[in-house]
């Protein structure tokens, strides 16, 4: 099935007016007159394959500007025109990934395997035989997400050498639509962190500016993405982990609704918080992938029954869109996100955003979420005890790196001193400390408190918005390093993102424009929040904005 | 009948604060003794004890000292697989056979509640007469040792399934017999820990999985038991109850149910609650009734001695050898297991269809079967035999669905059944003899057909080879010789035959008329009719003839 070609209707769009140092010097375009702003939506299959083929680089003369194609789509069309075989375009991936790999060391472990599974794909299409979705799809997991026979460390050095015996739901579900797992992406340390530096093996560049943080905790399935060392990974999300990454990154991060997504074989951080979430180039790849792994699973009893739509049939079949295609939208901003301690280019990117939206058709209002700065607090507490609780299994004594001594509390203490990071033995001791007899009505009680005043918080405002827009990180990408002896700071910068894990809502980050840093300068996202399991208005309003979005291409300098 | 609660005395404000209506009667008792003991006469107490618990003298002497035992019973349920996974447990299966990734605590797995838990707890919950939580939910309870794979145990803490209940039980009469009712606070699900295998040498010790997320019911008891006679017989009530729901195999020795006994000692007439031990690795009710009364004596000798600040906070080991309890560690404060909700599983919600459905399936209680027992006329004795084993009670019924009576019923299985059962090391299920048969050969004693004595005969063939008692009766020519001329006959032959010893009776040895009987019994292999046979053969004796 060849995707559509979305055409351009022709229909003008206002010029925005925008600081020139906010638009990637690579993609800036003339800004004086309209007919430089007017949109092509043209994302034809040939054009998407030209854009994957053989040369990465990108004249930064290219005034096209195309907007974001579907890497899944384009390959799914060569496989089945016979243009190109999925051995061609693993070939392609893990050329250019042996390329970047030394900058940008997404990867803790790269599979030998892809190869061979690609020509498996090969031979599967040369029998006529149905191709699933994801066919010849090179897919990047983050490390805490489990795969059978494959190391899956969570970025712990305790758990070095790991490989489960078992794929996670998500992962099991992927390879059933054909999908081939390339590798384990690096994180911080069960996804404690936010740049990959509390990683037990190795810190990745954002491909942006590799002396930047890629973000985290899923840092490298956001700079693969990035750096096209895939085509589109997995990650997830406990209170930012997926949208934080992709906004430093400038790639599409989905973190849907709790639930929405089987947690087997996530390597629990904080359990009532987590969700495995994924990373496209684009809103359609992001969709196609949620599409797969999506739905109830019954070995996960924290798993929605709720329904799972086509999310991605929907947004093939906009062919047309109308002049103000989100005419009647309600888009609430939220207030608390735009004001003190946020990076004025951050703000003004995303009210450009706004103007965009507003653009399309759609109505911005600000909308005040009076408990919003509690989040912050109460997730740490809640996160912490979660955590303190999971990572209890870490002992050496079943599996993973064991002390050797002699006796029964060494071989507890010593396991754990020397396999556990200094993040995760903070957050253990304090989640140990809000669980005490004594502390937990002060701490992890009152926090759950706060967790249902935010959640009614959010109903209220998504009873009057159709969304809710903010920053996904109140900076762009930092320094490698920067933050490191800052934990306050760096868990300051997780303010935009953990109120919607405490609410267990759906949030999607789009590219959305850029800030003066690096050489092309760097990326800011969008992060989209929508009411619990409205994962497809979301990505059709993503869609639209992606597609409409003036200017600017999301492809990193080092490619 | 509401004298049935004096012996303990204690002021129990468990029972006072109970609502039930059902306990009335047995509250109003309860406070009367309170006030009698308000007003310290000692001496109606001690009359009192004396008149309704004759067994007082059987147990360790506590020199005005009262025990307060309270029990934490964890029953191990039989249901196909795990509490939370699809994993099987088989008692005695080599080790970590039966083990998966998620039972083993592996990274990014998972639980999963099986149902059948939470049906197998409610049928408990309502058989020990509690109120349900409709809406209850997990907790995890953390503490680090290898045989907790996840470093935490899934539990329920604050909400448990069922809450507030209570247990009858009938002591056994060689202990002085009495009813008892013992309070039951809680009922929770969780999941069983794996085991240490210790090497010889103890230099190394070994995991065994197996074990780990079998699900188990905690029945937490109130601290209502006085004696080991009393805490024993509920332990026992437990075990009959779990078989009688089928819940679990109720099995001491493999650990499928495990007491935990809480003791503590005080002055009669102190409300303060003494220093309590926990007493573990009991592994049979008579081991629990002889270490909880060593654990009373050694704890009011301490008492009486002015030393019971020797009393620790402890867990102590019964050791069978010795007879003895010994210290297996002290409780240096209060463990903090820092429970909190568990995350990955949502809260277990009751319909009350559910609720009714069980309610309605469950099968006679042993308390109610003991009071129906007693109804038909049984002894105490003979009611407690029957209802104790639920296999036993139902062959028992069976009989009587087929018209026996009760009480010889009763007493062909407590007697010659029972005795065949012990030497042959059956039970009662493995028998052939059906409860029919049974029945058959009680009304055919009952009617003549068969004396007595053939019918034991018959009883023993029917226990070992099984057949009907028709064809026996048919098949061996045993039916009763009522016909007087055929035991005329008989006695002509035998008087024939002994003519020195009809001599002698004719010249006053009357006493050989039992010498007579018996040949003349054996010569008709058992089948004359005995009052027939004395009745002729006395009048063939003097001659009469």
């Amino acid at each position: 099935m060849p995707p559509p070609p979305v055409r351009s209707p022709s229909r003008l769009l206002l010029c925005h007016c925008r600081l020139p140092f906010h638009i990637s010097p690579q993609t800036r375009l003339p800004l004086s007159h309209n007919s430089s702003v007017r949109r092509r939506f043209h994302c034809s299959a040939v054009s998407a394959v030209s854009a994957l083929s053989s040369d990465p680089q990108i004249a930064p003369t290219d005034l096209t500007t195309t907007p974001p194609s579907s890497h899944i789509l384009s390959i799914r069309e060569s496989l089945l025109s016979r243009r190109r075989t999925a051995a061609d375009v693993a070939g392609e991936y893990l050329d250019r990934l042996r390329r970047t790999e030394p900058h940008i060391r997404s990867f803790l472990h790269v599979s030998e395997t892809t190869m061979r599974e690609a020509e498996e794909v090969d031979r599967l299409v040369a029998s006529g035989k149905d191709l699933g979705p994801l066919a010849g799809v090179l897919v990047g997991v983050k490390d805490n997400i489990c795969t059978a026979g494959m190391p899956s460390t969570g970025g712990s050095r305790i758990l070095e050498g790991y490989r489960p015996p078992f794929d996670a739901t998500a992962v099991r579900k992927l390879k059933e639509a054909g999908a081939i797992v390339i590798g384990k992406t690096n994180m911080d340390e069960f996804g404690m962190g936010s740049t990959t530096e509390g990683s037990g093996f190795q810190v990745t560049a954002n491909p942006w500016d590799i002396s930047r943080v890629p973000g985290g905790s899923s840092g490298g399935s956001a700079a693969a993405v990035s750096a096209k060392q895939c085509v589109v990974s997995l990650g997830s999300d406990t209170g930012g982990s997926v949208r934080q990454p992709a906004s430093f990154c400038g790639v599409v991060g989905l973190k849907p609704t709790y639930g929405r997504v089987s947690r087997f074989g996530l390597m629990a951080y904080a359990s009532s918080l987590d969700v495995i979430g994924c990373f496209g180039a684009s809103v359609i790849d992001s969709a196609i992938v949620l599409n797969v792994v999506s739905g109830h699973d019954r070995f996960d009893s924290t798993s929605s029954t709720h329904e799972v739509p086509d999310y991605a049939s929907f947004l093939m079949s906009t062919d047309h869109f109308e002049s103000t295609p989100l005419k009647g939208l309600k888009v609430g901003m939220i207030r608390e996100t735009i004001g003190d301690g946020v990076d004025v280019g951050v703000i003004s990117s995303i009210k450009a955003a706004a103007l965009h939206l507003e653009e399309l058709g759609a109505t911005i209002t600000e909308v005040s979420l009076p408990s919003f700065s509690l989040g912050l607090p109460a997730y740490y507490v809640l996160a912490s005890s979660e955590a303190s609780s999971n990572l209890s299994r870490y002992d050496g004594v079943r599996y993973g790196n064991r002390a050797t001594v002699d006796e029964l509390n060494s071989l507890y203490g010593d396991s754990r001193a020397d396999g556990l990071g200094p993040e995760v033995k903070m957050r253990i001791l304090m989640g140990t400390y809000a669980l005490s007899a004594g502390y937990y009505d002060a701490y992890y009680k009152r926090a759950q408190q706060v967790r249902t005043l935010i959640r009614k918080s959010f109903k209220d405002a998504l009873e009057k918005m159709d969304i809710l827009v903010s920053p996904a990180v109140p900076s762009p990408a930092y320094k490698i390093g920067e933050k490191v002896n800052d934990p306050l700071a760096m868990y300051a910068g997780d303010i935009m993102t953990v109120n919607v894990n405490l609410a267990g809502l759906p949030a999607l980050v789009v590219p959305c424009g850029f800030v003066e840093g690096g050489s092309a300068g760097l990326p800011v996202g969008l992060q989209m929040i929508g009411s619990s399991f409205s994962e497809e208005k979301l990505l059709r309003i993503g869609h639209i904005f992606e597609q409409t979005l003036p200017n600017y291409r999301f492809v990193p300098p080092l490619l | 009948m509401a004298l049935i609660f004096h012996r303990g005395i204690i002021a129990n404000s468990q029972f006072f604060s109970r609502s039930s209506g059902v306990l009335f009667r047995r509250l109003r008792a309860s406070r009367s003794c309170t006030s009698a003991r308000g007003e310290g006469t000692a001496n109606t107490l001690k009359e009192e004890l004396i008149q309704v618990a004759p067994k007082r003298a059987l147990e360790p002497n506590t020199h005005g000292f009262e025990a307060i035992i309270g029990i934490e019973t964890h029953v191990q349920l039989f249901t196909l697989t795990k509490a939370f996974c699809s994993c099987p447990y088989v008692y005695g299966s080599r080790p970590n056979t039966t083990i998966c990734p998620v039972c083993m605590g592996h990274p990014g797995t998972l639980p999963v509640l099986n149902s059948k838990v939470v049906e197998f707890a409610v049928k408990l919950g309502l058989a020990l007469n509690c109120g349900l939580s409709m809406t209850s939910k997990f907790d995890r309870k953390h503490y680090f040792y290898p045989d907790l794979p996840k470093g935490y145990q899934i539990s329920q803490f604050d909400i448990p399934i069922a809450t507030k209940g209570f247990i009858d039980v009938d002591l056994p009469v060689e202990f002085g017999g009495g009813h008892r009712r013992f309070g039951i606070t809680r009922v929770h699900m969780e999941e069983d820990a794996g085991k240490l295998l210790h090497s010889e040498t103890g230099s190394y010790s070994q995991v065994d999985l197996n074990r780990a997320g079998v699900p188990l019911l905690e029945i937490v008891s109130e601290p209502d038991m006085r004696s080991g006679i009393e805490a024993a017989e509920y332990a026992a009530e437990i075990q009959r109850l779990v078989r009688f729901l089928g819940i679990s195999n109720g099995n001491m020795q493999e650990g499928s149910l495990r007491c935990d006994v809480n003791v503590s000692v005080r002055p009669i007439g102190q409300s303060k609650f003494g220093t309590k031990v926990e007493i573990k690795n009991m592994n049979s009710f008579s081991a629990m009734n002889r270490a909880i009364d060593y654990e009373i004596s050694r704890q009011v000798l301490l008492h009486s001695q002015g030393q019971s600040d020797q009393i620790f906070q402890e867990t102590r080991l019964w050791e069978e050898g010795a007879q003895k309890t010994f210290t297996m560690r002290k409780k240096e404060g209060l463990a903090d297991y820092r429970y909190f909700p568990e995350p990955d599983l949502p809260e277990v919600v009751l319909t009350k269809e559910f609720v009714d459905k069980l309610c309605q399936g469950l099968p006679e209680l042993p308390e109610a079967k003991r009071r129906r027992y007693e109804k038909m006329g049984l002894t105490m004795q003979d009611v407690l035999f029957l209802a104790n084993d639920n296999h036993v009670a139902e062959f028992f019924d069976a009989s009587l669905e087929n018209g026996a009576d009760p009480k010889l019923a009763a007493n062909w299985i407590m007697g010659d059944i029972s005795a065949f059962l012990k030497n042959e090391r059956l039970s009662i299920t493995e028998i052939k003899l059906t409860p029919f048969e049974l029945s058959e050969l009680i009304a055919s004693i009952k009617n003549g057909t068969i004396s007595g004595k053939i019918g034991k005969e018959i009883l023993f063939e029917l226990l070992a080879k099984g057949g009907t008692v028709q064809s026996l009766i048919e098949e061996k020519d045993l039916v009763q010789i009522v016909d007087p001329a055929a035991i005329e006959a008989l006695v002509d032959k035998v008087l024939a035959a002994n003519p020195k010893q009809l001599e002698q009776y004719r010249a006053g040895k009357t006493r050989l008329q039992g010498f007579f009987a018996g040949q003349v019994m054996k010569e008709s292999k058992g089948k004359a009719n005995p009052l027939v046979l004395n009745q002729i053969l006395g009048v063939k004796l003097k001659g009469e003839s």
